[in-house]
């Protein structure tokens, strides 16, 4: 019995422990280095500092600025209303193309499905140079426009994909017995299947809200007036002024920008989790 | 892509013409129309056909067209045949960028599968507190990776590092380590981010994949006298590894293509010596303006990206057959 719990520790406890500490240390580090005040912040390494990892003397001065002197509050508003929109398009196309996919028989069903899991692994950094190029022509550039109609291309195949998945899970004769009973074709999908779908659809409006908030290269790319950037993009770009860095403001902003989606995710970790472990399968 | 039974649906409204019910009246006009299966697909699939194709195909084309090209910012350019690739290939900061790129995807993806393999056995245990480990495993995954990687690089401070501090406090260093202020040092940084921020990804799916082995088989195993180390290698290894395959192809898609981490830790410094495929493409064509060139580079990924998805394809269809 000794041996057992002498192992349980080498095997379990401590690399599990381990893990914890390695994957939250980050998060937590932005959490103190948000709160600390700059005297402290700034001190050689060698420093003997009596509370590395804590702080006797927590401040909120980083966070006051970052809210009232710099547009943090638009940025955080750009990005959940671009990361909203661009997800319910995203999902109304997905929902409609899965569908179509995973229940209609027609020519070209297949190079259909197998086109749109190509696009699903086409990465955003493989076109951003074109993409920079229509926006400009498209008269789109330095709009929200500019990333709710771009972000859907990675957001559809993966909400299609999902949703695929899903209806292919749902018996055939429930459509059936709702057309025998009158419905139409279409009656049958937006009635009888797509309710049944709810938590499939959650899954994916999830999943693509955190990937949309996510994004990093075409709002760099696309948006350039500070007031219309996103989180991310205003975090990098306006908050390091010169060659200086403002650790507890941009950590202040790394702690809030991160907080939306941290909560959406808390709420839906199951959704979450399934849309994770859905995207990957077939 | 299993195929709709064919007429399946179909017969059924043959059916439903030959019953006597009082309520079989046809829906008329456009609605009958819907009945169509070939008519309802395409319309059901034509806004996300006519977003892709704007937004995806037709990038894509342009970008060749650019990368064969001599634009740049204000001038629409002419072209000019393999010229920019011919410069890129003699260009020595791609070559640099181009390895690198394969290192870091290399590296990134062994240590992503090992952890992550490694993180889904611990928490397929039963123990205390399993669904708040659990979840809170897919923070760095979930977070935005700029803003964490800003954590790091702040981790990373030359001069304030909290490693640093606490090497040298415990009396492991005497000096500081110069974690990016030296070329091949920045590059194992980034690796070591990209590893913490991917590997919750392989460590959730494989132990979704773990959930569906059923206990019994390792009974049997163990009952057969098998340990666990080849419990692991003749039991859950060869049932994971579909999952494994799938999981490590997105990975190395996403981590050669990735951008957004080297463009915050290092910027592709010091001196140029950390750039992947997509900052340097970055570099050229947005910061110094130069399109053609730009899209030449970023399409020095397609190659590779093309063969990866081919692999996965092929290997989706031999599951499919098997």
């Amino acid at each position: 019995m000794v041996e057992q719990t002498w192992k349980k520790w080498i095997y379990f406890y401590i690399p599990l422990t381990v893990f914890v500490i390695g994957t939250l240390f980050p998060f937590y580090w932005m959490l103190i280095t948000a709160i600390r005040p700059d005297e402290e912040l700034y001190r050689s390494w060698r420093a003997v500092n009596n509370a590395p990892f804590w702080t006797l003397h927590p401040t909120l001065s980083h966070v006051q600025d970052l809210l009232a002197k710099t547009s943090f509050p638009r940025w955080l508003w750009n990005t959940f209303f671009i990361a909203v929109v661009s997800t319910t398009i995203s999902l109304a196309c997905g929902l409609l193309a899965g569908y179509a996919l995973a229940r209609l028989n027609f020519p070209l069903a297949g190079f259909l499905g197998t086109s749109i899991f190509v696009t699903y692994l086409v990465p955003p950094t493989l076109l951003f140079i074109p993409l920079a190029d229509i926006i400009r022509n498209f008269r789109l550039g330095n709009t929200p426009w500019a990333l709710i109609l771009t972000y859907p291309t990675f957001l559809i195949p993966f909400c299609t994909w999902l949703l695929m998945g899903y209806f292919k899970t749902i018996p055939k004769e429930l459509e059936e017995c709702a057309r025998i009973d009158g419905a139409t074709r279409f009656g049958a999908m937006a009635r009888i299947i797509f309710p049944i779908a709810v938590p499939g659809i959650l899954s994916a409006g999830i999943f693509a809200f955190t990937l949309s908030w996510n994004e990093f290269i075409y709002a760099l790319v696309f948006l350039s007036s500070p007031e219309r950037k996103t989180v991310p993009v205003g975090v990098v770009s306006e908050l390091i002024r010169g060659d200086i860095y403002f650790w507890g403001q941009l950590m202040a902003g790394a702690l809030l920008g991160s907080v939306p989606v941290a909560l959406v995710y808390s709420f839906f970790v199951e959704y979450y989790v399934a849309g994770l472990t859905g995207s990957v399968k077939g | 892509m299993a195929k709709p039974i064919a007429g399946g649906a179909g017969s059924v409204a043959g059916v439903e013409v030959a019953l006597p019910r009082p309520r079989t009246t046809r829906p008329r006009g456009w609605s009958q129309l819907l009945e169509s299966e070939r008519l309802l697909a395409s319309l059901l699939l034509a806004p996300t056909i006519l977003l892709l194709g704007v937004f995806i195909a037709y990038p894509f084309l342009m970008g060749i067209w650019l990368s064969l090209s001599s634009t740049s910012v204000g001038n629409p350019g002419v072209f000019v045949g393999l010229k920019n690739f011919a410069k890129a290939w003699d260009d020595s900061i791609f070559h640099v960028a181009f390895r690198n790129t394969f290192f870091y995807t290399f590296w990134a993806t062994i240590f992503k599968l090992i952890l992550g393999m490694w993180l889904a056995l611990l928490l397929n245990r039963n123990f205390r507190g399993k669904r708040i480990v659990r979840a809170s495993m897919l923070l760095p995954f979930i977070i935005p990776t700029v803003l964490s990687t800003f954590a790091w690089r702040w981790m990373f401070d030359p001069t304030f590092s909290v490693l640093n501090w606490a090497l040298y406090q415990s009396g492991f260093i005497v000096t500081k380590l110069p974690f990016l202020s030296d070329g091949t040092w920045a590059m194992w940084c980034a690796i070591v981010v990209n590893t913490w921020r991917g590997m919750p990804f392989f460590a959730i799916t494989l132990l979704a994949g773990l959930q569906t082995i059923s206990p019994d088989l390792h009974e049997a195993a163990s009952l057969d006298g098998a340990n666990g180390w080849r419990r692991f290698w003749n039991v859950t290894w060869p049932l994971l590894r579909p999952v494994t395959v799938v999981v490590v192809v997105f990975s190395v898609i996403q981590t050669f293509a990735d951008f957004q981490l080297i463009y915050v830790l290092t910027g592709g410094g010091p001196a140029n010596s950390t750039h992947l495929v997509a900052t340097y493409a970055y570099q050229l064509g947005v910061n110094s303006g130069l399109l053609g060139e730009g899209a030449a580079v970023s399409l020095f990924m397609f190659p590779v990206l093309l063969a990866v998805v081919w692999i996965q394809l092929r290997y989706l269809r031999r599951l499919e057959g098997a």
